[in-house]
């Protein structure tokens, strides 16, 4: 039997391959910019005049540099400084991220006036967690392409004023016509009553939410079972058994931080206690959830209904269920099924289906296994999505109908996102008077006549109330940057209230509300106001539909032979975040892929396509494209071929593709300024072929015919980009059972090396004065749990935004330029190497791991790498020259080279545009150093120039300021006071920094007390000494997951070797 | 020309040498009328203007010379103005002030004031250089010593080729034929010196220049207003925090704001100090009109005594300027460090315009961290270095030298650089 072993991409499976050689080889995969040949240099052509280039140009610099004057700065104090201000110190203001229905309590960090960075509320429901999006929710507020002031007719207006009375006129004018209010989930109680008094004054306006991505199947399933529209709580901690049948809820689903928090808290095991949840996912393609589940079974999306069926059936529902004729899949269900009666009322069953029917069995069968008033709480319902897709095909129907009169458009875009945008579009052109809020000229809002945008969150007023009795605050923490105004101002100008201003209006309701000023400034300084704790509901169930839920699904038709799944990506989600550059640079945490959506296609798919998936085939970033044949409608997209794919599913991501058709120049150009850079004809847009089903939207659809189409298209994507060469022990796994039986495995490896070493172990085999290795106050630590490491991103973007990493654009992510400081590297494993279907995936954060023994810093001919004394791995940028020895030697990989100036941090002004003009760098990166974006940067961090290394720091500037504070006080550093951008940022907790050398902390303990048994190091036996330990990934599974016993022992003398001679070569 | 050079320096010499002795004769016979002056006067005469009362200079003259009439009047000058038409005519221009009676004075001591103020030199104009001024640079001899070099080096190849003229004639004359001498421009060795030699001197030139580049010692550029910190923090005593409070906050020190400068003008109108105010080029400087630049500044009406809005900021020149890679917190020097304002900005309270005292180079900083002790044993923060704690308590560490920054990871890159 061929050995289990963990890899990145298809070519590491055959590491004598050709590919795999060049790619470990051609680490820094350039083109030097003068004619070589294999001679080298100085046998080049023409050596000398090379040499004399280079040095007249250096000497030219040099001196054009030295001739320069210093410059006369200012220093402009205020005129009248406010109290709370002090330049220099930031100030910290809560308030929430809102998109649509997602609402994430947070903290802004507020320098000189300018917010730079998000922070999540600990004393809020989602307890500190944030996501990618929300992370890179700021860099939105700076976004260059907003609207910067109201339009008429596409023209700028001269005032909102000249525009309320014409508006006035027309509503006025309306008469009996529908006035529709047309926005996305909006759960704000505040903005709600506006709305209402908006409706008292015109009677026929009606609210109608929309969701470009629906859960009207679950509201109606819900309404139908429950008697209400509305969405529980799930309570995933309370849960032993959690069964997915299709919801991302980790990535996409619902309310990704909060299941996040729960789910980990379920899953996080410590020596003691090994007791986990057990996570079953049934899904069409490979999500994030997926990836993290213990057991993972796919099937065709047609097959949802049947596969719930045959759960309902499995755990004793006396129903017919349709054949799967899918062994593995009905194993599946058997083990599923077992795994919920084992922990009925501590078990619960999820399902991402939009399918009505589906969802009122899915609520049969939780009532089944005892999930509600246990699991699933009644007591507090959530608003993330209240859109209905019924209501808002009734308002496109209305529309064509003429009976609109006018339409007032905030949040939603269907124009680009409703399935049936063009007959949103024709519709509109019936409605007399069209009104756009939205913050950009955005597709819907290009059609509209009026344009009034609304400001950002961060310079809004607002409230939001999430789930039921839980309010969330929104306080501006800049002045508006441009003209906008806030939506309810407008509806209550409008409907001509006493308080025509949102701001005031929103104040006095809630000081009435909560009973005074004080109670207010008090909410207001907490940014939330939660209910006491109660015990889960249990609703009242009302199983009337259930045989007409269950008949239905038997008589769906099946799906054609091939089926195509329409998805959420975590980072672009639903496409209204999409000219977000972080976003779009960061890499998906399953493809791995930036800057653009595809087909993602398994290996099967591949096969019948005449796609080799060979040694070259990963290496290659040109990728083929295929035309998909849906309907009666097409698009043609690039593939990437993803092992645990369903062999006969496709799967697209939706939120790509903004602005439509772009083939025309001056149509892009528009689509640049309109709706920005980085969204304008990246990828190609879906959501036409999303299809309603009656009574809601499906997001699958059955492929008619897909064919190579010859054309190739470069997929920027990263998972190649470091190699280990054939270097293992980077990641571990371990099943739950295998760690219970034999609690130390995991250790083996590690006593060995010390035993090998000796007594001394950290001194050994290191390069430095032992006296150097002394940790005399601090010694900075981080462990990471890859147990309950979701793969989210959420630190990605994190550490993007606290340290200025740069964006590359494109063309740079796939010449292997990215700057991430974290990446988080994707593992498969499978026990044969080509079992592509059936595969364990894994995510380990990578950052610097701050070796005690370096061997970055021993290669650095300038000493611009060194190491402190309290344990970090320090980068002096201004000494740094460029030689890229340091990242050569990493054995990790995680040293980022500056090959452009993608900062204009560099004297040179003109070394950006020539580049962009000759489509070596794009035009992206002019945009992130424009005035407005680059307002996001942290002050406290340098803006890199070209040619120097950069990488993880470990935060250092929050250490300084944490210890500053701490002297400041006089006082020592408190445990967890300090932390870096990531651990903040992580939802699940899986991160804890601290000092080392004190003996309470968390890090100490997790090391040495709570965690020994799943401790360790990546790369142990290089014997570099990281500061940075991971927790071993446990399955809670009777399979055997890591790499095999026999492995091991085979390989063990041969470490034991290179552990002992190959340190500072790092060979 | 170089020995007319060196005449001409030898005239300036001997010239500041000629005006300094002069300047100070002058001075010890005007001593004590200039004494009794500032003593008596002065607060309310300045010789060349007029203050609360007229300017002096000319005042001996306007009394016809008469020097017992003058003495009578500073005496008594009310009761003397009865009988002096003169006197009457200058109490009414300067009515309702009337001078003080100086009947304390001595005849002698009077004489000497009317002395000092006979013999007063005419007002300075504005391009009437100060003859210490132009003699200065004279001072500096490092010219002299390289024009001597300059000098003993032609000299010293003057009789090289002498040397080889007269080696060339002993051969001539002994009949070895050496051929033809090659000229000194064309001689190798000397050309290779030449050329090692200037390389050296430029290299060290171009070298000391490149560390030089961005470092502004002494930067004094002229300010919107001239403000002197020597009035306000060193003669008034004001706190350098009461202004500077970011100081001990945060990052930047901070320029205070105008509205701070308000809480103290709003009183104080007028610069009424004893101390006169000079720029740097030495023209006096109006403390009051100074003032009244700040009530334009903070929109102040003092003559209403309220704000009229209109104020705007003042853009001040930032003079202490470091790089962008670097990171240096006010408050950790200041508040942690317990570091005086005075270590890294001189003599403050001495300054007119603030100039920059320090270097702020690297070299600089990482000498004060090499040197200063931390508050090791006061700080509850650095209790956590237990083993230091316990070698100093054991002798293990020399207890006068202390904990420095450096031994507790100063001097590594990332505690500025990041």
């Amino acid at each position: 039997m061929e050995q289990k072993k963990y890899w990145q991409s298809f070519t590491e499976l055959n590491q004598d391959s050709e590919s795999f050689k060049k790619l470990a080889k051609d680490e820094f995969r350039e083109e030097l910019p003068f004619e070589m040949d294999d001679k080298g240099l100085l046998d080049a052509k023409t050596p000398r005049r090379d040499f004399l280039k280079f040095l007249g140009f250096s000497t030219a610099a040099a001196t054009l540099a030295a001739s320069c004057e210093v410059p006369v700065k200012k220093a402009v104090p205020f005129l009248n400084k406010p109290e709370d201000i002090v330049p220099g110190v930031a100030n910290w203001y809560a308030t929430s991220y809102i998109n649509d229905g997602e609402v994430i309590p947070v903290l802004a960090k507020v320098r000189d006036g300018r917010p730079i960075k998000l922070e999540g509320n600990d004393t809020a429901f989602t307890k500190g967690g944030t996501t990618a999006k929300v992370q890179a929710s700021v860099l939105g507020l700076y976004d260059i392409a907003r609207l910067r002031f109201p339009l008429e007719d596409g023209k700028e207006a001269p005032s909102y004023d000249a525009i309320d009375k014409k508006i006035a006129a027309a509503l006025a004018g309306v008469g009996s016509k529908q006035i529709a209010i047309l926005t996305s989930t909006v759960n704000s109680p505040s903005l709600a009553a506006v709305v209402a008094e908006f409706t008292a004054k015109y009677p026929t306006a009606k609210h109608i939410m929309y969701d470009a991505v629906s859960y009207s199947g679950l509201l109606d399933a819900n309404m139908n079972s429950f008697g209400k529209a509305a969405i529980p709580s799930y309570r995933l901690d309370k849960a032993k058994t959690v069964v997915s049948i299709g919801a991302d809820f980790l990535g996409t689903w619902l309310s990704p931080v909060e299941f996040s928090k729960q789910y980990a808290a379920g899953r996080r095991v410590t020596d003691k206690s090994l007791d986990m949840s057990k996570h079953i996912q049934f899904e069409s393609y490979l999500s994030l959830t997926g990836a993290n589940a213990d057991e993972r079974y796919t099937h065709r999306p047609s097959q949802t209904g049947a596969v719930i069926l045959n759960l309902y059936k499995a755990l004793g529902g006396q129903v017919a269920a349709p054949a799967l004729n899918d062994k593995k899949l009905e194993a599946g269900i058997a083990q599923a099924a077992a795994a919920l009666s084992a922990n009925k009322g501590a078990a619960v069953v999820v399902c991402g289906s939009n399918d009505m029917y589906a969802q009122i069995v899915v609520n049969e069968i939780n009532v089944l296994i005892g999930a509600y008033g246990a699991t699933i709480d009644w007591g507090t319902t959530v608003n993330y999505r209240l859109g209905s897709d019924t209501q808002m095909n009734k308002l496109i129907e209305d529309m064509n109908a003429g009976n609109v009169g006018a339409l007032l458009v905030y949040g939603a875009n269907p124009v680009y996102n409703h399935p049936a945008a063009d007959k949103f579009a024709a519709g509109l052109k019936k409605v007399g008077l069209t009104v756009s809020f939205n913050e950009r000229v955005d597709e819907t809002t290009a059609q509209c006549k009026y344009a009034l945008p609304a400001p950002h969150f961060l310079e809004s007023w607002g409230d939001a109330e999430p789930k039921s009795g839980y309010i969330s605050f929104v306080q501006p923490t800049i002045a508006p940057l441009f003209k906008t105004r806030a939506f309810g101002t407008s509806l209550l100008k409008w409907a001509g209230s006493a308080t025509p201003d949102y701001e005031t209006y929103f104040k006095n309701y809630w000081i009435t509300k909560l009973g005074g000023q004080e109670a207010f400034d008090a909410t207001l300084r907490d940014g939330v106001i939660a209910p006491a704790e109660a015990a889960a509901g249990t609703g009242s169930f009302n199983s009337s539909f259930t045989s007409e839920a269950i008949s239905k699904l038997n008589a769906a038709k099946p799906g054609g032979k091939t089926e195509v799944v329409f998805y959420e990506s975590v980072a672009i989600g639903d496409g209204k975040m999409a000219n977000n550059p972080w976003l779009q640079e960061l890499p998906d945490p399953i493809t791995r892929a930036t800057w653009d959506n595809y087909a993602m296609i398994s290996k099967k798919m591949a096969d019948e396509l005449g796609i080799a998936v060979d040694d070259d085939y990963e290496v290659e970033v040109k990728k083929p494209v295929i035309k998909v044949k849906i309907g009666n409608k097409e698009l043609s997209l690039p593939i990437l071929v993803i092992p645990g794919m369903h062999p006969d599913v496709m799967a697209i991501a939706v939120g790509y593709g903004r602005g439509g058709d772009l083939t025309k120049e001056e149509d892009k150009e528009k689509a640049i300024q309109t709706i920005g850079r980085a969204a304008a004809g990246t990828g190609v847009n879906v959501y036409p072929f999303v299809s309603f089903n009656g009574t809601s939207n499906d997001y699958y659809a059955s492929v008619s015919s897909y064919e190579k189409t010859g054309d190739k298209y470069t997929i920027a994507y990263v998972q190649t980009h470091n190699v280990y060469e054939d270097r293992e022990e980077v990641v571990r796994e371990i099943s739950v059972k295998e760690l219970r039986e034999k609690p130390e495995t995991l250790q083996e490896e590690s006593k060995k090396l010390r035993e090998d070493f000796g007594e001394d172990f950290r001194n050994e085999g290191s390069l430095y004065d032992p006296k150097l290795n002394e940790r005399p106050g601090i010694h900075w630590g981080m462990s990471i749990d890859l147990n309950t490491c979701t793969g989210c991103a959420a630190c990605v973007v994190a550490c993007t935004a606290e340290n200025n990493v740069p964006v590359v654009g494109k063309k740079q992510v796939a010449k292997y330029h990215e700057m991430h400081w974290l990446r988080i590297d994707r593992y498969y494993a499978a026990n044969r190497k080509d079992q592509f279907d059936d595969v364990n995936v894994l995510f380990q954060p990578m950052m610097c791991q701050h070796c005690d023994n370096a061997p970055c810093e021993n290669v650095c001919p300038v000493a611009a790498t060194n190491h402190s004394s309290e344990g970090l791995n320090q980068m002096t940028y201004n000494r740094c020259i460029g030689t890229r020895y340091c990242a050569n030697n990493c054995p990790f990989k995680v040293r980022r080279f500056n090959w452009l100036d993608f900062t204009g941090a560099d004297s040179f002004p003109d070394n950006q545009k020539p580049l962009v003009e000759e489509g070596g760098m794009d035009a992206i990166v002019l945009d992130m150093n424009d005035d407005l974006t680059r307002m996001v940067l942290n002050p406290d961090v340098t803006v890199r120039s070209r040619g120097v290394i950069e990488k993880c720091s470990f935060c250092v500037q929050r250490l300084q300021e944490g210890k500053l504070k701490a002297k400041k006080e006089s006082r020592p550093l408190k445990d967890g006071e300090v932390k870096t951008a990531c651990m903040q940022a992580c939802p699940t907790d899986a991160i804890v920094f601290g000092n080392y050398n004190d003996k309470e902390s968390r890090i100490y303990k997790i090391r040495n007390e709570e965690q020994k048994n799943r401790n360790f190091y990546s790369l142990e036996q290089l014997h570099v000494l990281p500061n940075v330990s991971y927790l071993a990934k446990v399955r809670n599974t009777d399979r055997h997951v890591g790499v095999k016993e026999e492995h091991h022992a085979e390989e063990g003398a041969e470490k034991k070797e290179a552990g002992k001679e190959a340190v500072p070569s790092g060979h | 020309m170089n020995y007319h050079h060196r005449r001409k320096l030898q005239k300036a010499n001997l010239l500041l040498l000629l005006t300094a002795t002069l300047l100070f004769g002058q001075a010890t016979f005007a001593q004590d009328g200039k004494t009794v002056f500032q003593t008596n006067c002065a607060s309310c005469h300045n010789p060349y203007k007029r203050a609360t009362g007229p300017a002096l200079f000319g005042a001996f003259d306007r009394w016809g010379g008469n020097e017992a009439n003058m003495k009578a009047w500073i005496k008594n000058p009310t009761a003397y103005a009865e009988k002096d038409d003169y006197a009457k005519k200058l109490l009414n221009e300067y009515s309702p002030t009337v001078m003080t009676a100086f009947s304390n004075l001595s005849d002698a001591e009077l004489a000497a004031v009317i002395k000092y103020i006979k013999e007063l030199p005419p007002p300075p104009t504005d391009n009437a250089p100060t003859a210490g001024g132009t003699a200065a640079p004279a001072q500096d001899n490092t010219l002299l010593f390289g024009v001597l070099t300059l000098i003993l080096a032609v000299i010293g190849l003057i009789l090289l080729q002498v040397n080889a003229n007269l080696k060339k004639l002993t051969d001539d004359k002994e009949g070895i034929d050496r051929g033809e001498p090659i000229p000194f421009y064309r001689n190798k060795t000397y050309l290779a010196t030449a050329i090692i030699g200037l390389f050296v001197v430029g290299g060290y030139l171009t070298v000391q220049g490149a560390i030089g580049l961005g470092r502004n010692k002494n930067y004094q550029p002229e300010q919107p207003i001239y403000y002197s910190h020597k009035v306000h923090a060193g003669i008034n005593q004001i706190n350098c925090l009461y202004c500077h409070g970011g100081a001990q906050e945060g990052k930047h020190a901070n320029i205070p704001s105008v509205n701070v400068c308000m809480n103290c003008h709003m009183q104080i109108n007028e610069y009424a100090g004893k101390e006169k105010l000079y720029r740097e080029d030495g023209s006096e400087v109006n403390g009051t009109a100074e003032i009244q630049k700040l009530y334009k500044y903070a929109g102040w009406d003092a003559t209403a005594r309220k704000y009229t809005g209109e104020g705007k900021p003042i853009e001040w020149i930032k003079i202490h300027n470091l790089p962008d890679h670097v990171y240096f917190n006010h408050s950790q020097h200041v508040k942690a460090g317990k570091v005086q304002c005075q270590t890294c900005h001189g003599e403050i309270t001495n300054m007119g315009e603030v100039k920059q005292f320090a270097e702020l180079s690297m070299g600089w900083c990482v000498n004060c961290h090499r040197e200063t002790q931390v508050q090791f044993k006061e700080n509850g923060f650095y209790s956590i270095y237990e083993k230091f704690h316990k070698d100093l308590k054991e002798g293990k560490l020399d207890s006068t030298k202390g904990i420095t920054v450096e031994k507790i990871g100063g001097t590594e890159c990332q505690k500025c650089h990041y």
